[in-house]
């Protein structure tokens, strides 16, 4: 086992091609074609790429805005709007940064600002608050903003849900052909789907290798290459990148590296990361001989359903299945299944004081996987962006005792 | 051979000496100041003197608390939660629920029979049910701080408070006070508050001990807090220093099981 994991290489190549994603489509703006539409993180983005746009993904801005901490100064503003600290942080971070005018993208990229949407287009499936936050945009730039409504909390995935959601993926083709002046074409569309089922399948790959002991990628990691599979899925650059990636996994595993130098113990991370912490986390995990080998978070971009031979349904189906649509019963089960496939000893669930979609620790599920399941649990409140939540030494002395726990049960 | 325990939390450090048998040699209790290591360092050597014991005799120390990284003395360092866990099972040795109530935080500790730990829980960022919410409100009802259990415990009759935070407790209680409610009855009602929010955490089993600073300030709590249980509530004969004993006691575990694999 090596003291020492050298980093990952391809991470140079994800670079170079997030730049270009941003570049790509900071020109379109500039220059008004092609169209620029704003999607949510899970979908329908693959309808938006078939039919000649350039996507934006506002989350994944939200996370920027987390992860350099700008979030902590931009959230207020959004706060003094009227946008109440108790909802989701990206949402206000986000907004908060739009109004002060200041993004990371410019010491990123040397981009001035986020590319103007010629239309925005949401999917409850994941929570509310980002058809409140696309709807703001939509008044602020008087673009379109339009959307799927899923069905919430589902327990079986039924058929009359998914012809619901296809046909609303359909309804939005007459507004993204006035605005991108493109007629649709279900060739197209076939392709992009195919695309993105290419991606879901090698991003599950990499996430496998999570399962191996010791892990060779844990959490921390996961939270940085996911970023193809968010913005890049249905194009061939992220498929080509993670065949880069699982190539350098290959060689990593014969060459015997771990993700967590001398790994004693494995863990499941239930809920956002807490993305201005995560070096701090992952520096603590470290010392701690702990890897978080499996996340809810970082398998929602498995869109296992995607099948070019029928886009509308399959791809209604794939964004229906995910973990956050899902009832109480699904979670536990899903996660049960990880946790024993992953051989984690226990779950951190991060309660997200803004984000109640992905904190599954309200309804008692620690409890009970404690009290059915054997498995302990840990809950550490904290939010995705809003560090005004988090306390440091709170989370440290809590995660220190919990791998105690484990470590004393187990010795 | 003799052991130490240094517990450095965000009010109060805490030093303990004992000997292999786990009996209290020496202590310490001194404030934490803004300078940790020399804190500690003097809460270690007062215990020392107490003891009669040179550093050097000392086998091993542990630390814990938030400045736990501080001691320097300290070979390793433990979480409070797993050292308030051995103190409490060292006087106790059955399955126990834990209460710590500490100055900045509560802590909520299971152990089994053997002295595992099962679960803990620690509260959220928040003073609620904490040592700082009574200080808080001393300092509003303009009452020294010792007197607080006092009069608690002669109070015929009770406020009743609902709110959880700090500050809309702090409201209610003025209003209280303008319509005329004893301060006895208020501060009956401040100790009501802390045993709800403690309440609160977790689910109850076992023999329940509380441990922590204001524990041993204000002993009436945990009579309140057996009354709304319905069982027994113990208290450790020194309950703040609970952290460090627990601590000693974990160095002495470690060194002995050093000297079984040699
Ligand atoms: S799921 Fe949570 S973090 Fe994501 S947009 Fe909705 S509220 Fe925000």
């Amino acid at each position: 086992m090596s003291e020492k994991t050298p980093p990952i290489q391809a991470t140079k190549m994800m670079k170079k091609l997030m730049a270009d994603h941003f570049l790509a489509l900071d020109r379109a703006a500039a220059e008004g074609s092609p169209k620029v539409a704003w999607c949510t993180s899970v979908g329908p983005a693959e309808l938006l790429i078939a039919m000649g746009f350039e996507v934006y993904y506002p989350e994944n801005h939200g996370a920027l805005l987390g992860a350099t901490r700008m979030a902590t100064d931009t959230i207020p503003v959004a706060n003094a709007l009227g946008y109440s600290p108790e909802i989701c942080s990206y949402l206000t971070a986000d907004v908060g940064a739009f109004l002060k005018g200041i993004t990371p993208l410019t010491k990123a990229y040397g981009i001035k600002g986020v590319p103007k949407p010629d239309v925005l287009v949401f999917n409850t499936n994941q929570c509310r608050d980002v058809q409140d936050w696309f709807e703001w945009y939509g008044r602020h730039f008087n673009v379109p903003a339009i959307g799927v409504r899923t069905h919430r909390g589902v327990g079986e995935v039924r058929d009359y849900m998914v012809a619901d959601v296809a046909q609303q993926i359909k309804d939005l083709i007459p507004t993204l052909e006035q605005v991108s002046g493109n007629k649709f074409d279900i060739d197209r569309l076939r392709e992009v789907v195919g695309l993105s089922k290419q991606c879901t399948e090698q991003w599950r790959a990499v996430l496998e290798y999570g399962a191996r002991v010791p892990a060779q990628m844990n959490f921390f990691d996961h939270t940085i290459h996911m970023a193809p599979a968010v913005v890049l899925r249905g194009r061939p650059e992220a498929i080509e990148y993670y065949d880069t990636l699982l190539a350098e996994l290959v060689e990593r595993e014969k060459a015997g590296y771990s993700a967590v130098p001398g790994e004693r113990i494995r863990l499941y991370w239930d809920g956002m990361p807490v993305w201005g912490r995560l070096r701090m986390l992952a520096e603590l995990m470290n010392e701690l001989k702990a890897a978080i080998v499996c996340s809810t978070y970082c398998n929602s971009w498995i869109f296992g359903a995607f099948d070019a031979n029928d886009p509308f349904e399959s791809m209604a189906r794939a964004y229906t299945e995910l973990f956050i649509v899902r009832d109480e019963a699904y979670k536990e089960n899903y996660m049960l299944e990880h946790v024993k496939r992953y051989g984690c000893q226990g779950i951190i669930f991060h309660d997200a004081k803004t984000c109640p979609n992905n904190s599954n620790s309200r309804y008692g599920l620690p409890q009970r996987f404690a009290e059915v399941h054997g498995v302990p649990s840990l809950v550490i409140n904290g939010d995705l962006n809003d560090l005004r939540c988090f306390s440091d030494e709170q989370a440290k002395t809590n995660i220190e005792a919990f791998v105690e726990q484990i470590e004393e049960a187990a010795a | 051979m003799f052991f130490g325990g240094i517990d450095i939390g965000a009010s109060a450090t805490k030093a303990a000496l004992i000997d292999d048998s786990g009996r209290l040699l020496g202590s310490a209790v001194l404030r934490s100041g803004v300078d940790f290591t020399g804190s500690a360092a003097k809460g270690m050597e007062m215990a020392l003197a107490q003891a009669g014991l040179e550093a050097g005799q000392v086998e091993g120390v542990f630390a814990c608390g938030y400045g736990r990284k501080n001691a320097a003395m300290a070979q390793e360092t433990r979480t409070e939660i797993a050292c308030h866990a051995a103190g409490a099972y060292h006087h106790f040795p059955q399955a126990l629920t834990v209460v710590d109530i500490g100055g900045q935080d509560n802590k909520i500790i299971k152990l089994n029979a053997q002295g595992l730990r099962t679960s803990f829980k620690m509260n959220r960022k928040c003073a609620a049910g904490t040592g700082a919410f009574l200080e808080e409100m001393a300092l509003r009802l303009d009452l020294p701080l010792e007197s607080l259990n006092g009069l608690a415990e002669k109070a015929t009759e009770e406020a009743t408070l609902g709110a959880f935070c700090t500050v809309f407790t702090a409201t209610e209680v003025l209003s209280k006070i303008r319509d005329g409610v004893k301060i006895e009855a208020l501060v009956k009602g401040l100790f009501r508050s802390v045993v709800k929010r403690v309440m609160e955490m977790d689910i109850f089993e076992g023999t329940v001990i509380m441990t922590g600073g204001v524990a041993a300030h204000n002993p009436y709590l945990a009579e309140m807090l057996s009354l709304e249980l319905g069982r027994e509530v113990l208290l450790p004969p020194l309950p703040q220093l609970n952290g460090a004993w627990g601590a000693a006691i974990l160095a002495r575990d470690f060194r002995a099981r050093q000297l079984a694999s040699e």
